[in-house]
């Protein structure tokens, strides 16, 4: 390793007006266990180093030990915000392996968890991103309305946050009595705060003024680093695998793919990142209202979830659109009942590599702001 | 373009650099293709009119026993079609050409796979560890790896 570059800088190659900062790993603004390594002119970043592992937890290598039902909660603690739509690019892996067609009802409760998973991520990513530019009622709001999803996700499951819910070919339990009210009222209250939150947050003047124009993001510099979710679409790429790939019943329904407008702003800053993700929500409310109401009330979510799940030899890889980015499954089977091997494409882990290129040439406290805008969730950068 | 169509045209294109076709059900259909010419077809399936293929999805491996696999995962933003690149180097010697001057999000990837399997990146510019500490010993990933009992001092646990 000694004739190779190293990031850690020798301090005596520094300039004397430059400063090395260290950010991390326990600081709230960092969201999780990430250390930054920041070099900084008077005020303004010149570089960039982040430094992961801290939450590295040999998931990939864990796998190999397990059955592939065993596999299925650890995969909950990758991103760890939006568990549900974890476990359905691994699931859905699985079932393209055994070729097993899930019934219509386990389609239809899925995308309705998965939806409501998304909208309970994005509050979560506007509240924080609100807090680190220093609003802080926004964020109270935010985490009020996700209770009463986390609570219907708690009765389907059993779990509030982690909920190992979705089987191969099925699902684990049948709706509750009463689902379908609680997902319409849901979607009143989300719509109801999203109103206001537009007034008190997002079109605030001092919100902008913060927000607006940092952490430029070029379209074709976002494709190049394989960006995915909110980061890509707040660049102006409509690019979204619900659309462009429809897996699962994506395509019965009706909606929009946002992206950044340039609104306020300019395409691919910070309230742009930011603004895609409070327009998902509408749109993860309009596809709730249509799931619950095209639903069927009958069926089976057990019917054909395999006694033992064991896949014929081969390699597939599966992607599914999370609240983050897209998450990517890679499964190689080798007729056993434990994989050969898995491997979690994590979208956390594809959008922070981005950091370094963006947040050069902006004021310290910005650097804060884009990490923010970003949305990176700890437990899926280091897996 | 489906994926026998882009195998036809590598194929003639770059002759015996390019392995094998293989879309046995289930497997996604892959192309085997050669480490030395990897960084010349990455960048023609890059730029050419009619691959475009723009984004790097994945960047995984494979431990063979004796050999160490490495996957990548190709769509295209433009055409929406997908390919699967398959290059296989021996064990002992793992050396594969860096496509991160092609993919730049290979950076990150690249760097995971060295650590996690001890596959040398060609021509990446800082092929450093990335998730293990920076002083850690051997590639966690490998099937035949074991734990070191000690660090620093500290027993290892599991």
């Amino acid at each position: 390793m000694s004739d190779k570059k190293r990031l850690d800088l020798e301090y005596s190659q520094l300039e004397s007006d430059r400063m090395r900062i260290n950010v991390g790993p326990q600081h709230p603004s960092t969201h999780g266990v990430l250390r930054l390594e920041v070099e900084v002119e008077g005020e303004i970043v010149t570089e960039v180093v982040p430094h992961l592992g801290y939450l590295h937890r040999c998931f990939e290598k864990h796998c190999e030990k397990m059955t592939y039902p065993q596999v299925l909660p650890y995969i909950d603690r990758l991103d760890y915000i939006s568990a549900m739509n974890n476990e359905w690019p691994y699931v859905m892996a699985l079932e393209k392996l055994m070729d097993i067609k899930v019934p219509d009802k386990v389609e239809y409760i899925r995308v309705i968890m998965a939806e409501l998973n998304r909208i309970a991520n994005h509050q979560i990513a506007v509240a924080t991103f609100g807090l680190d530019a220093g609003a802080f009622t926004p964020f109270l709001f935010f985490f009020r309305d996700r209770e009463y999803i986390i609570w219907i996700l708690e009765k389907m499951s059993g779990a509030r946050l982690l909920y190992n819910y979705f089987r191969v070919g099925g699902l684990a339990a049948d709706v509750y009595p009463g689902f379908k009210e609680d997902c319409l009222n849901i979607v009143k209250q989300v719509r109801k705060t999203n109103a206001e939150v537009m007034d008190l947050l997002i079109y605030n003047k001092i919100f902008i003024q913060r927000s607006a124009n940092v952490g430029i993001l070029m379209p074709d510099v976002a494709i190049n680093f394989a960006c995915s979710g909110p980061v890509l679409r707040g660049s102006g790429v409509k690019y979204d695998l619900r659309k462009d790939e429809p897996y699962s019943i994506y395509d019965r329904f009706d909606f929009d793919i946002p992206v950044g407008t340039g609104e306020v702003g300019v395409v691919g800053d910070c309230w742009n990142r930011n603004i895609v993700r409070v327009y998902e929500m509408e749109q993860s409310c309009r596809i709730i209202e249509q799931a619950v109401a095209q639903m069927p009330d009958e069926g089976d979510v057990k019917a054909l979830v395999p006694k033992r799940i064991r896949p014929p030899k081969g390699e597939v890889y599966m992607r599914a659109e999370n609240p983050k980015g897209d998450l990517g499954f890679y499964i190689v089977s080798n007729g056993t009942d434990k994989p050969e091997r898995i491997k979690a494409r994590g979208s956390s882990f594809v959008n922070l590599s981005v950091i370094p290129e963006i947040s050069k040439g902006y004021m310290f406290a910005d650097l804060i702001l884009i990490l923010g805008s970003i949305d990176i969730v700890l437990g899926e950068v280091d897996r | 373009m489906l994926p026998n169509e882009i195998y036809d045209k590598l194929k003639t294109e770059f002759g015996d650099a390019v392995i094998e076709f293989d879309d046995k059900q289930p497997t996604d259909p892959f192309i085997l293709i050669s480490a030395d010419n990897l960084f010349d077809i990455c960048h023609t399936l890059r730029d050419k009119d009619e691959f475009l293929f723009d984004y790097l999805m994945c960047l995984t491996w494979m431990d063979f026993a004796e050999n160490v696999g490495v996957v990548y995962h190709l769509y295209s933003m433009v055409f929406k079609h997908k390919i699967v690149l398959k290059v296989i180097v021996p064990k002992s010697d793992p050396k594969v050409p860096s496509v991160e001057m092609i993919w730049r999000t290979a950076d990150w990837h690249e760097r995971e796979a060295y650590d996690l399997i001890g596959v040398q990146f060609e021509g990446h510019h800082n092929p450093i560890r990335i998730l293990c500490p920076y002083d850690w010993e051997g590639h966690p990933l490998r099937k035949d790896y074991e734990a070191p009992e000690y660090y620093h001092g500290m027993k290892v646990s599991y």
